[in-house]
């Protein structure tokens, strides 16, 4: 049976097409502002690329941010119930999913089933997403991927006191006047996200086997200050943004169409308290 | 954020003002606040508890110098020299960066007791909006802290959260105010409480083609609603008084108190008249002035000697 899986998120969309357990073929690109006609779009570029016509394929699950907004969609599944499948696919071992996207940072407790046993995610502050990643980079003037390399040759770590992007962009700034290495900078940036990330973490419990994944699990820098965090053991897939694709994908398979899955949110507190 | 903009819709204009009906040569005691916060300072000079000179600077990156820069723009048209001072108090985020003063103090207490000194004794809860933070705070009829709450750690709700959206509407920032209100009905709220994820959702209302006076209305509007959370867990008691940046914003100020259901203490900021006067006060002077006031009355106790130098 040929089934496809289509993750429709904040920066990104991801399309699979699978048979049998196989993957046909894959496809990303940006999700812009009309999500429901990259979606379209981007489905019919994986469709050409497998050689094959919409009639073929059985059944479409759609994920992410703005899956509802799929119309060519059979079923519509939460991200994280699309991650724990995709994860469990491919590295059976797992038991705990770290995703990090544009907009989300989540952390799922996985059954070896594929199933969510626990999920908590920060999808209200900026820091501890991908967002926080390319706001940075901006602010040391360089892509994304030069910074994470950047930071692998950072040796020590600098405090990075800013639990904001915004506030974040203007350390950073300081920092550079400062004449502080930019090779550390861009370390402690990493350490920033890595800390915020593994304190959501923690909510659902690090068991291993842990695995990244989302876009932000491309970025090595990112990954180095994750493991110094919790733990030298995190795996990260190949193709790690395309595991909400993926997971999708599966569902669909099994002729999974909805799934609920309830979430721990996390707020972020702010406020001091004090007298006088 | 990197300065390679020609147009900068966040700068806000730096003032400064001498007191033109203050011989400071006659008074007792000449005292300065010096209040370095991370992206504006101000220095306050009095003369006897009296309010002689004040400016409201941009902190630079670089902020040791932001300290002198402020001083001596207080005093550039004032015959009065840094080593005429009896004592300098610094406060504020960079409060270790002023050498000239002789010793610091918080910010919330230097709020309280300028917002006491702006407002009158009958001030109980101050808000005063930093370009880093958020502070609310209960005082008494002296202006002595009782309790307070301060977000510094999240943009939302502070005064970058305003300069961040200024920038992305390409308006400037003394503007957005007024344009708030010139709508045909009050629009729905910014959702978002993260600035960086309400900037995305300005960016998709912007391409929806909403007026951007629905726009700037609706980010008004979710400021306001985040002060009020704020200051509904701290309670709010009459009289209120706003102090800071924020101040000068009625779009934010006016929904605020329809929120809270309080109305704030009247500043001459909205006075035209006021402002060709040279005004008697601009609101993000507050930590300067309790500074300076405190220097005040430790010198008329006796607690610390004069540091005059000449």
């Amino acid at each position: 049976m040929i089934v496809a899986g289509i993750d429709v998120g904040g920066k990104n969309v991801h399309a699979i097409i699978a048979k049998n357990g196989t993957i046909l073929a894959k496809a990303e690109a940006p999700s812009g502002i009309k999500k429901a006609e990259a979606a379209e779009q981007l489905y019919e570029e994986v469709l050409k690329q497998a050689g094959l016509k919409r009639e073929d394929v059985a059944r479409v699950v759609a994920t992410g941010s703005s899956g509802q907004r799929v119309t060519f969609a059979d079923g519509v599944i939460p991200d994280a119930a699309a991650d724990a499948r995709g994860v469990i696919k491919l590295i059976p071992s797992a038991r705990t999913v770290i995703d990090v996207g544009a907009e989300e940072g989540r952390a799922i407790k996985v059954s070896p089933e594929g199933k969510v046993l626990d999920f908590a995610i920060n999808e209200k502050c900026a820091a501890g997403t991908g967002t926080f990643v390319d706001t940075m980079a901006r602010a040391l003037e360089m892509p994304v991927e030069e910074m994470a390399k950047l930071s692998l040759q950072s040796t020590r770590s600098i405090p990075m006191n800013a639990q904001c992007a915004v506030f974040g962009e203007s350390e950073v700034v300081s920092l550079i006047h400062q004449k502080m290495p930019k090779h550390d900078i861009a370390r402690a940036v990493h350490d920033a996200i890595a800390g915020r990330i593994s304190s959501v973490a923690r909510i659902v419990g690090l068991e291993d086997d842990i695995v990244m994944v989302g876009g932000v699990a491309k970025n090595v820098g990112f990954v180095e200050s994750l493991r110094r965090d919790i733990g030298a053991g995190v795996k990260v897939p190949d193709d790690p943004e395309y595991i909400g694709a993926l997971g999708a994908a599966a569902a669909a398979a099994a002729g999974v169409l909805e799934e609920k899955v309830e979430a721990k949110v996390v707020e972020k507190e702010v406020v001091e308290e004090g007298e006088a | 954020m990197v300065e390679a903009k020609k147009v900068e819709y966040w700068r806000w204009p730096e003032t400064a003002w001498v007191n033109p009906d203050i011989g400071w040569r006659k008074g007792k005691f000449v005292t300065a606040g010096v209040d370095v916060g991370s992206v504006s300072s101000q220095a306050v000079v009095m003369v006897d508890g009296q309010l002689y000179a004040y400016s409201n600077t941009r902190t630079g990156s670089d902020s040791p110098d932001s300290a002198w820069k402020c001083i001596n723009m207080a005093l550039e048209k004032s015959d009065l020299k840094v080593d005429n001072i009896d004592y300098c108090i610094g406060t504020g985020y960079g409060r270790v960066n002023v050498p000239m003063a002789q010793q610091t103090i918080t910010e919330i207490a230097c709020h309280a007791r300028g917002a006491n000194f702006m407002y009158g004794p009958e001030i109980r809860t101050v808000m005063d909006m930093g370009g880093q933070d958020c502070k609310a705070i209960r005082c008494d009829d002296r202006g002595k802290v009782l309790k307070f709450m301060m977000n510094d750690k999240c943009a939302a709700g502070t005064g970058r959260g305003m300069e961040v959206f200024a920038d992305l509407i390409r308006v400037p920032v003394w503007e957005i105010g007024p344009r708030s209100f010139q709508v045909d009905k009050e629009p729905e709220m910014i959702s978002s409480t993260c600035v960086v994820f309400a900037k995305s959702e300005v960016v998709g209302l912007l391409q929806e083609g909403r007026p951007e006076n629905e726009i700037m209305a609706a980010y008004c509007a979710a400021m306001a609603h985040r002060i009020a959370e704020l200051l509904n867990r701290l309670g709010v008691e009459d009289k209120f008084a706003i102090t800071g940046g924020i101040a000068k914003n009625e779009g934010v100020v006016k929904r605020l108190e329809k929120e809270l259901g309080v109305k704030t203490v009247e500043t001459g900021w909205h006075d035209p008249n006021m402002r060709d006067k040279g005004l008697p006060f601009d609101t993000q002077i507050a930590g300067g002035i309790g500074a300076a006031l405190f220097a005040n009355a430790m010198l008329e106790r006796g607690k610390v000697k004069s540091a005059r130098k000449a």
